[in-house]
């Protein structure tokens, strides 16, 4: 199988193809359109800000190429945060493949922001994504801004209040953890994208 | 919901992991990567590497072993050690690290808290606190800890410290109370609720951890978000298991060990 880790400049690029290669699958790390639109299977890694994020994403002019996508495209992190119409971050215009505003996380006592550790996902609906992950599995987050529980929720977390984990719309699906660090749930996870896509 | 972390502090020396009781007289615990998957498997929640001789040698961590432990483990893992500017934190967590911590330095150049903040986001950014009680009753910051013989008091005052170091873009910050370190006689409680009340992103207790009930005392305490220690771990004087188990059994949020 073709798996394409996006060169997206995100710090987390290389612990992301290491997973990969644990689950015995050699990734290309690339940032041209031409050999992102070749994959069987394409993978939006992602740490940082919205902002440097999408300009990154302008400068290799990937930003159609990712939209035009047909095979199944997983974004992780910033990556998944990415895919929706934009964030609060930085007011950024993002690539509007999932419906949605990311929001900053909002902090109340106890509620520290940013999220970090390990929480429970809460399965939404049914998903092919989730094959062999228990209901309130734990998986470790990083992340200071987050998606709202919509229809495209595959499964949700909760800091303070519920936010979109999992997604998935067509083609389009997204992790707001990082599977790459979260244990066998994360390589679970991974394993589901890579053998049964997001269909 | 969230859980609270348990974090097994490697003190990195030469390329093995070492241990020493208030931060002097060291002993050879291991090697890294022998470590590091002994503890991802007894259900470590995170990692964290102190390269504890790089910023009193004035150079940056090695990235060889942290390519190495990142190629081996799944769980998310903090370098720390002579990290000084935004090139040298790139070449880390380039090389697989999650999160870098500043500590020397951060004191020496705030701004470098900024600058890694606007790099990297705030979450990748953790700042280091070596803080201990002076004669007068304040907690007071210390730098260059990772050699005894250059260790230095500063005039900055812990409390001042952890709040510029939050408006400048820390995203967690470690709490090492020097005078409880490698004592075993429990985390420095006053301190962590005094720095827990100033502190709006995730705390994690450092230093003094010598039996379960420690740890317990610091998340229902003095409120932290995670719990760092060393050699209790590295001893088996407390085991991972048994103690998540024995947190639980108090109410206290942890992951499932796998």
């Amino acid at each position: 199988m073709n798996v394409v880790l996006v060169d997206s400049g995100g710090a987390n690029l290389g612990s992301v193809r290491y997973a990969l290669q644990r689950l015995g699958v050699e990734p290309a790390v690339s940032g041209d359109a031409a050999v992102i639109a070749a994959a069987d299977r394409v993978i939006l890694p992602g740490v940082g800000a919205a902002g440097p994020g999408m300009a990154r994403l302008r400068e290799l002019g990937l930003v159609q190429p990712l939209r035009d996508l047909r095979q199944p495209l997983l974004g992780i992190c910033l990556g998944m945060q990415l895919l929706f119409d934009g964030s609060e971050e930085g007011g950024e215009t993002c690539l509007g493949l999932i419906p949605g505003q990311v929001r900053r996380m909002p902090e109340s006592p106890g509620v520290r922001v940013p999220h970090m550790g390990w929480n429970r996902l809460q399965s939404r609906r049914e998903s092919p994504l989730l094959r062999g992950i228990d209901d309130g599995a734990q998986a470790y987050f990083v992340h200071s801004y987050a998606a709202p529980v919509t229809a495209d929720t595959v499964a949700e977390s909760t800091h303070g209040q519920p936010f979109a984990a999992i997604v998935q719309r067509g083609n389009v699906a997204g992790a707001q953890f990082h599977p790459e660090r979260s244990g066998a749930v994360g390589a679970r996870l991974l394993a589901n994208f890579l053998e049964s896509g997001v269909a | 919901m969230l859980s609270r972390r348990l974090i097994p502090c490697l003190d990195v020396r030469d390329g093995q992991v070492v241990k020493g009781v208030r931060f002097r007289d060291h002993v050879v615990m291991g090697a890294i990567e022998d470590l590091a998957l002994r503890y991802r498997d007894e259900g470590a929640d995170e990692l964290v590497f102190y390269d504890i001789t790089a910023s009193p040698q004035g150079r940056a961590v090695d990235v060889g072993w942290v390519e190495r432990v990142a190629r081996l483990i799944d769980i998310p893992f903090c370098v720390a050690g002579g990290i000084r500017s935004v090139a040298q934190a790139r070449a880390v967590l380039q090389a697989g690290a999650d999160k870098v911590s500043v500590n020397t330095p951060a004191l020496e150049r705030p701004e470098l808290i900024s600058e890694l903040a606007q790099a990297f986001g705030v979450q990748c950014v953790v700042v280091g606190v070596d803080s201990l009680r002076d004669a007068d009753g304040e907690w007071r910051v210390r730098a260059y800890t990772g050699d005894p013989d250059r260790t230095r008091a500063l005039p900055r005052r812990t409390l001042d410290w952890v709040a510029e170091a939050q408006a400048l873009g820390a995203g967690e910050i470690v709490l090492n109370c020097m005078g409880a370190d490698g004592v075993r006689q429990g985390y420095d409680l006053e301190q962590l609720r005094a720095v827990r009340a100033l502190c709006r992103v995730p705390l994690v207790a450092s230093g003094g951890a010598g039996a379960m009930e420690h740890f317990a005392a610091a998340f229902l305490d003095a409120d932290v978000d995670a719990a760092l220690a060393a050699s209790v771990f590295h001893s088996g004087a407390v085991r991972i298991p048994e103690l998540k188990t024995a947190l639980r059994a108090q109410g206290i949020e942890v992951r499932d060990v796998a």
